[in-house]
């Protein structure tokens, strides 16, 4: 096959990869099923989140923060040693982020044309800006923080698409069939019940989510799809670490760009479509680290001026990325100072925010955040809307990690599915039976899991402070015997009548801290019972009781 | 004057378009002005439900069953009431609704028997019924509730349409209660012919116990976490709200302690019985009475029903059929 029909074979990958990436991030939800019976629920995919365990930055990130390496982040195998023989290959035939950055840089655009748009595709000093990022996050990670996650690729199309981009897709279909389902006309009505049907196979869920911060979120990842119409392809070439760091790997690799510049006639076209800017015309020296082996440049090329070959002469070409010794010994300082700053606040290690509720599974916070790259993955599978991403709770270096809000959503009971998607083991993988809250999970000998305890607000609580009976937060509370237990009292009323109600407690050796008393209090805007983290079974230190049936010493 | 005619012509044409548009712009003003008001609750529609069959003094009007089968109890209590044929006519669209309330699975026993419903379902398709709905507005995530509750699974086995509570899908509804006045009902419970209560029995530490009557919470939305306030007359007024065809109460296994959501196998007993009846507040009374020994002076809500005119509190007063199946 003649290298001009590169492009297009490599186009038909990205489609191909990039649907299934969404596929599998709509499937990424619990849906439920009317036809399989009960028993534990799991999501039905073999490979939860398996473009995150595929990818070597988040590979490399959990082995120098944790020393080891998570179950299913061996699949990052499947694309790191490809790469140490065919280069960038991933970037270029596989990325979804990189697919969507190269469809929108190919959208015309007036600052973008002729001449400028062939001298913006010449290599430029910038590109190794990702380098020096990638030193540092690596660097951080060392000292054990996984923050690089931030700006992993498909950390960032995940979180970015499941915390903002969806949620609005789905408020805006929503409005829709709404305004079709409240029209009069009986045909427009059906036509809403089967569009809703159709949608909510794969992409609508079944309660719109909406997640904290998801504005910001969505708004930045918009911001590095527009950056494509005046650099194509910014983030890539730019930013991306994970890009970064297949250059590096790349730089061993057989594959190469062979130049003939006898053959050349100067026309420019090989960089009319170049993705990587790694100057693929004769004349300049080809920068492997910066080719996303598009191929564009050999399928433009209407003589046989350049050609990839296996194992090419090279005298025309630059192996690795050019460092700047300085700027690389810089980012290493960076990289190495950043932790000890962040924990200069006393945050992480006295002042735990209270409200800093981890989903249950998730280890003792200093691992946690060795290991959680903010992908997002837990707060889009978790049914009740329960987990959003983290502005300042967790410090600075928690920026985007998950925290249980219940107040928009309880923990449910009997559910572990953050803990099954959680690429890294931030979240552990957990059962059910060992999450211990759908089985009685209060007898003392239990080891159920507890992610905090429930305090009452008794200036706010009906019975407490109105002389009304209530009592919701003991009728949803799930464990049992129950956490929140009753004693009736004699109250008066305004008129000074006595009165009989019944004031709720918590039982702080059987709360687990779902939250279900705080999501169904019915104050409304700030209940009267509401779950802090102390008590979480996680934690050796964040405790209450001298001693509790299973407290995080055990 | 020297105007060319031509221009003229154009001139005039120019005005009148500039007229017209003038006129229907004022037009459109002066009738959204006549639109003007200040925004109001759109009110709420009322009905009143009743579901309820004539009496037939040829029938018993309770019948409690004991037996192995669940499916086996549902059948004979109906039996025993004159068959399903007396409630259930050809072509109806019958409402059947179970607790389907929590995230638990069947031994828990927060949630209706599985077999009692789909039981049901098959005998209103063998009566002929057009469609047979089965839902319930739940508390916890109400997917994870209906499939590990096992009643989709069991009611579409038998043919019945399960419906989730879709957010879309609830209406304004005036209640006229003493307590509930407009409020959020999920519109399947509007648009039946008959209804089927199937409540099961549990604990519950405001009312004593969770029956029947209760089981209506399950037809609203909106902020229902209030009616705890006022609970007995809540109760009542829902209970005036929907009269159901029949209620069909699943004592298979009783949720004695920690409910209503319960969780350990030990909070549950088996009791392998089915209570049916025509009135829905005889059933709550002799339920109560049975598995708590619980009466009037610890359930005030019962006698308020009764005062409402609702059913019978005596339930020693009706005619009643205890059979073994």
């Amino acid at each position: 096959m003649s290298q001009q029909s590169l492009p297009k074979l490599r186009r038909a990958s990205q489609i191909l990869f990039l649907g299934l990436f969404l596929l599998h991030l709509f499937k990424t939800e619990f849906r439920g099923s009317l036809r399989a019976v009960q028993g534990e629920i799991r999501l039905d995919m073999p490979y939860p989140a398996i473009f995150l365990q595929s990818d070597p930055l988040v590979a490399i990130l959990n082995v120098l923060s944790s020393h080891a390496l998570y179950r299913g982040l061996l699949w990052s195998l499947t694309i790191l040693i490809p790469t140490l023989f065919l280069g960038r290959v991933f970037c270029g035939w596989i990325c979804p982020l990189g697919t969507l950055n190269h469809f929108f840089s190919s959208w015309k655009s007036e600052r973008k044309r002729g001449l400028v748009r062939i001298e913006s595709n010449r290599y430029k000093r910038w590109q190794t800006l990702k380098y020096y990022i990638l030193i540092g996050g690596l660097l951080a990670a060392l000292f054990g923080s996984g923050i690089l996650g931030v700006m992993d690729p498909i950390s960032f199309l995940v979180r970015s698409l499941a915390l903002s981009i969806l949620p609005g897709l789905n408020l805006g279909l929503n409005a829709f069939f709404d305004l079709l389902y409240r029209s009069d006309i009986g045909a427009l009505r059906l036509l809403a019940d089967g569009l809703q049907l159709l949608f909510s196979q794969f992409l609508l869920s079944f309660k719109q989510p909406y997640f904290r911060q998801g504005v910001f979120i969505g708004l930045l990842f918009l911001f590095i799809i527009a950056l494509n119409l005046r650099i194509t392809r910014f983030w890539c070439r730019a930013l991306c670490p994970l890009g970064a760091l297949l250059g590096l790997l790349s730089r061993w690799s057989i594959l190469g760009l062979e130049k003939h510049p006898s053959h050349c006639e100067d026309c420019n076209r090989c960089l009319l479509d170049c993705q990587g800017g790694d100057d693929p015309i004769p004349g300049a020296k080809w920068r492997k680290a910066e080719c996303h082996l598009c191929f564009n440049c050999v399928g433009d090329c209407p003589e046989s001026g350049i050609k990839f070959k296996f194992l090419p002469a090279t005298p025309t070409t630059v192996e690795g990325p050019s460092l700047q010794r300085r700027k690389a010994l810089a980012s290493f300082a960076a990289g190495a100072a950043v932790l000890p700053l962040l924990r200069s606040t006393p945050g992480l290690a006295v002042e735990r925010h209270e409200r800093l509720i981890r989903p249950p599974g998730a280890l003792d916070e200093k691992h946690f955040l060795d290991r959680c790259i903010r992908c997002g993955e837990c707060m889009k599978v978790c049914p009740n809307n329960a987990l959003h991403p983290t502005l300042a709770e967790a410090g600075l270096e928690g920026l985007w990690t998950p925290v249980l809000v219940p107040r928009i959503g309880y923990c449910e009971p009997s559910c572990v599915l953050c803990s099954q998607v959680c690429p890294t083991g931030a979240i552990w993988e957990i059962t059910a039976v060992e999450k211990g809250w759908a089985t009685g999970a209060s007898d003392t000998s239990s080891k159920s899991i507890r992610v905090g305890t429930a305090f009452y607000d008794r200036g706010r609580c009906l019975p407490w402070a109105m002389a009304t009976e209530c009592i919701v937060c003991e009728e949803w509370c799930p464990t049992s015997p129950k956490a929140i237990y009753l004693r009736p009292a004699e109250v008066f009323d305004a008129a000074g009548n006595p009165k009989q109600v019944r004031q709720p407690y918590v039982d702080p050796e059987r709360c687990v801290g779902c939250g279900a008393c705080e999501f169904a209090c019915p104050v409304q805007d700030r209940p009267a019972v509401y779950v802090t983290s102390v008590g979480e079974s996680r934690s050796k230190t964040n405790q209450i009781l001298l001693r509790r049936p299973r407290g995080a010493a055990s | 004057m020297t105007a060319d005619p031509a221009n003229r012509r154009e001139l005039l044409l120019k005005l009148l378009r500039l007229g017209g548009l003038s006129a229907a712009t004022a037009g459109a003003a002066v009738w959204f002005k006549g639109r003007s008001r200040r925004p109001e609750e759109t009110l709420a529609a009322t009905l009143k439900h009743n579901f309820a069959v004539p009496p037939d003094p040829s029938h018993p009007e309770m019948a409690v069953v004991q037996g192995e089968d669940p499916r086996q109890l549902v059948r004979r209590a109906i039996e025993e009431l004159g068959g399903i044929r007396r409630f259930v006519a050809r072509g109806d669209v019958v409402v059947v609704k179970p607790n389907i309330a929590w995230d638990r699975t069947p031994e828990q026993a927060a949630n209706t028997n599985p077999l009692v419903v789909a039981e049901l379902v098959r005998l209103c398709k063998e009566a002929g019924a057009k469609k047979v709905v089965v839902t319930d507005v739940s508390c916890n995530e109400p997917r994870r509730c209906f499939q590990r509750s096992g009643i989709a699974a069991a009611a579409r086995a038998e043919g019945a349409e399960v419906i989730l509570p879709e957010e879309r899908k609830f209406k304004e509804v005036d209640l006229r209660g003493d307590v509930l006045s407009a409020w959020q009902v999920f519109e399947p419970f509007l648009a039946a012919d008959k209804m089927i209560n199937v409540p099961i029995a549990k604990h519950h530490s405001l009312t004593g116990v969770t029956l029947g009557m209760k089981n209506w919470y399950g037809i609203l939305g909106g902020p229902r976490h209030r009616l705890h306030q006022r609970i007995e007359e809540s109760l009542v007024d829902l209970a005036d709200f929907m009269r159901p065809t029949l209620t069909l109460m699943d004592a298979y296994r009783v949720l004695i302690r920690n409910g209503p959501t319960g969780g350990n196998i030990a909070d549950t007993a088996l009791k392998k019985t089915v209570i049916a009846s025509t009135d829905p507040v005889a059933v709550d009374a002799y339920t109560a009475k049975a598995f708590w020994d619980l009466d009037e002076t610890r359930l005030r809500y019962l006698r308020l029903a009764q005062d409402r005119g609702l059913g019978k509190l005596k339930f020693e007063d009706l005619r009643t059929s205890v059979v073994t199946a």
